[in-house]
């Protein structure tokens, strides 16, 4: 599905800010996959996103998809397979803009010309498909979505996204900007359509619980490098207990982000 | 002569208009409207003293416009020069190139070429009364710009550029490139600009490299005079019309001031800081305005 090769990241290149914020990843991510992803803050996880997504083009290495090199190809080309949403919530939908207008935009990807599919057999499908929100929008569809609450825009970025079918879908910290009741109903949802739709997926998640409640793969990051990568059964034996260990085998230090202790709930 | 103060309006409506999809919808203030406005004069002027059809004249002056603005959009995405200064750019590159077409010249007059304003008159004359006739014809090509333009922005392609000047990010996980939009948009935005500066030339009767001075200005005060008329709404219909009552509305008081200003001892080169202390009036209005509005509460 998704290769990276020796990929390296490196910001400010030659400067007194040179920063390497990836240092030689080699990760393949397998179709049905469900990553979920921790490290502490600046670990390189969005880093890691941001070169999958095309958003940086890595200082060295190659990323295939589909054993296709696209390394070198525009953020907006790899987007026709890649989908993505991110913790601010009002990046995934024009908030000037309504409801069905919104989905008619994004219910297909790519260059849009002088067609008008807006009309009452895509509105009667977009009806449906927002029922499975579960948040009565079906009844909204010709209001701004500035009117809604970032809850629903992230769970509506995330149906739209899933109606595009990518092959990928990048989920960095879609919930923490939410508050705990709607975060827990756009993780489900999420956890739903993975399932559903058989998507292949990678979580970044400050929250050690849901990275191990969820997926079936688990990624460990610090300055910049994969130091845990773990599947299967053995992921399913995972505990809090054992992640913050293994992070104190491995690293030498305690796991520096108390937020991730403390959201054990 | 008092259709004449609506008349201008709707001439220069349509430049409105073209500045209200690049500030308002793309969020790309462009400035090359400086330049394109007196580009479409000029290609229309010579476009006629050549013996061309006033309105394949016209379709001469839209591409011209139109591939202005795409060159700025062009020096902007590959270049990465940021937005204003690409315009600038354009503009004053196509100071020269308007002299050029103007054969070197700085003002050239039409003479007895047949216009398109011309030939209306002339078919109209006696069914409606004569100083009404370029009143109702503004009108409807007013109307009809606008018209074409709601139903533009209501295809996938126009929606999509309306999302793209609200979330850039958005339009480029959809697979689109926003740059392509951007050069259709901003190419579109110029070829009305430049359409609006063939009307001006035909019913000034000259075209002149100068026509162009301040235009984005006057066009921008137009806009926001538009949005102060009316609630906010986000339905294409209603803010085309706002742009073009709003540009109504901008050259009334411009006509009152050049013609009338001398009462309180006003002349024509004050109008500049009328128009600057007008935009900023507004802004200091609207911010006003949005205090006043409460919040709403999303729940
Ligand atoms: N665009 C950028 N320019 C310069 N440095 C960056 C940029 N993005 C991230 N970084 C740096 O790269 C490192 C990794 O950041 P990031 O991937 O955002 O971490 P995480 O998402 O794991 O918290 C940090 O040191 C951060 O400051
Ligand atoms: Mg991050």
């Amino acid at each position: 599905m998704i290769e990276l090769k020796n990929v390296s990241i490196v910001f400010g290149q030659g400067t007194v800010n040179e920063n390497k914020a990836l240092n030689n990843i080699n990760l393949k991510v397998k179709e049905g996959d469900f990553i979920t992803i921790i490290g502490s803050n600046g670990a390189g996880k969005s880093t890691l996103f941001n070169t999958i997504a095309g958003t940086y083009v890595p200082s060295e290495g190659q990323i295939f998809a589909n054993d296709k090199n696209v390394t070198r190809d525009p953020e907006y080309k790899r987007a026709k397979y890649i989908g993505r949403i991110f913790q601010n919530p009002l990046l995934g939908t024009a908030g000037n803009m309504s409801l069905e207008d919104n989905m008619t935009i994004t219910h297909k990807k790519g260059m849009k010309w002088l067609r008008r599919s807006l009309n009452s057999k895509t509105r009667e499908m977009f009806r449906q498909q927002l029922v499975q929100l579960k948040m009565g929008l079906e009844y909204r569809m010709k209001e701004n979505l500035v009117m809604f609450s970032g809850g629903q825009r992230q769970a509506l970025t995330l149906l739209m996204m899933v109606l595009s079918k990518p092959s990928l879908i990048l989920l960095d910290e879609h919930t923490a900007a939410l508050d705990p009741k709607n975060a827990e109903i756009v993780l489900e949802l999420t956890n739903k359509f993975i399932s559903e739709y058989h998507l292949t997926a990678m979580m970044i998640t400050h929250n050690m619980t849901h990275a191990i409640e969820f997926g079936n793969r688990l990624l460990m990051m610090d300055g910049g490098e994969i130091i845990f990568d773990i599947e299967g059964e053995e992921k399913k034996a995972l505990t809090v207990e054992k992640l913050i260990q293994k992070f104190h085998e491995l690293r030498h230090k305690t796991f520096e982000n108390d937020r991730t202790l403390l959201a054990e709930d | 002569m008092i259709e004449g103060i609506f008349v201008e309006g709707l001439i220069y409506g349509i430049m409105v208009l073209g500045v209200f999809i690049s500030f308002r919808i793309l969020d790309f203030p462009d400035l090359t409207v400086d330049g394109s406005f007196p580009l479409g004069a000029a290609l229309m002027v010579q476009c006629l003293l050549l013996g061309m059809n006033g309105w394949l004249a016209l379709l001469v002056a839209f591409a011209g416009g139109v591939l202005a603005g795409v060159v700025t959009a062009l020096i902007h995405n590959h270049l990465r020069v940021p937005n204003l200064l690409a315009g600038i750019l354009t503009m004053t590159m196509l100071y020269s190139i308007n002299i050029r077409i103007l054969g070197n010249r700085a003002n050239v007059p039409i003479l007895d070429q047949s216009t398109i304003l011309k030939q209306v008159t002339e078919k109209f004359t006696g069914i409606i009364p004569d100083d009404y006739i370029l009143l109702v014809f503004f009108v409807i090509v007013a109307l009809v710009v606008k018209v074409l333009l709601d139903l533009f922005f209501r295809t996938d392609l126009g929606m999509t550029m309306g999302a793209m000047g609200n979330n850039e990010q958005m339009v480029i996980s959809q697979g689109v490139n926003p740059k392509t939009l951007k050069t259709i948009g901003v190419g579109l935005s110029n070829g009305l600009v430049a359409i609006s500066g063939a009307f001006a030339a035909q019913y000034l009767g000259f075209a002149d490299v100068g026509l162009g001075q301040g235009i984005i200005v006057s066009g921008l005060a137009s806009v926001m005079i538009g949005e102060f008329l009316v609630l906010k709404s986000n339905r294409i219909g209603v803010l085309t019309l706002c742009a073009l009552a709003g540009s109504v509305c901008f050259y009334a008081v411009m006509y009152v001031g050049r013609f009338y200003g001398y009462v309180i001892h006003m002349t024509p080169s004050d109008l500049n800081l009328i128009k600057g202390v007008l935009i900023i009036a507004l802004l200091i209005a609207t911010q006003a305005k949005k205090l006043k509005v409460p919040f709403k509460v999303a729940k």
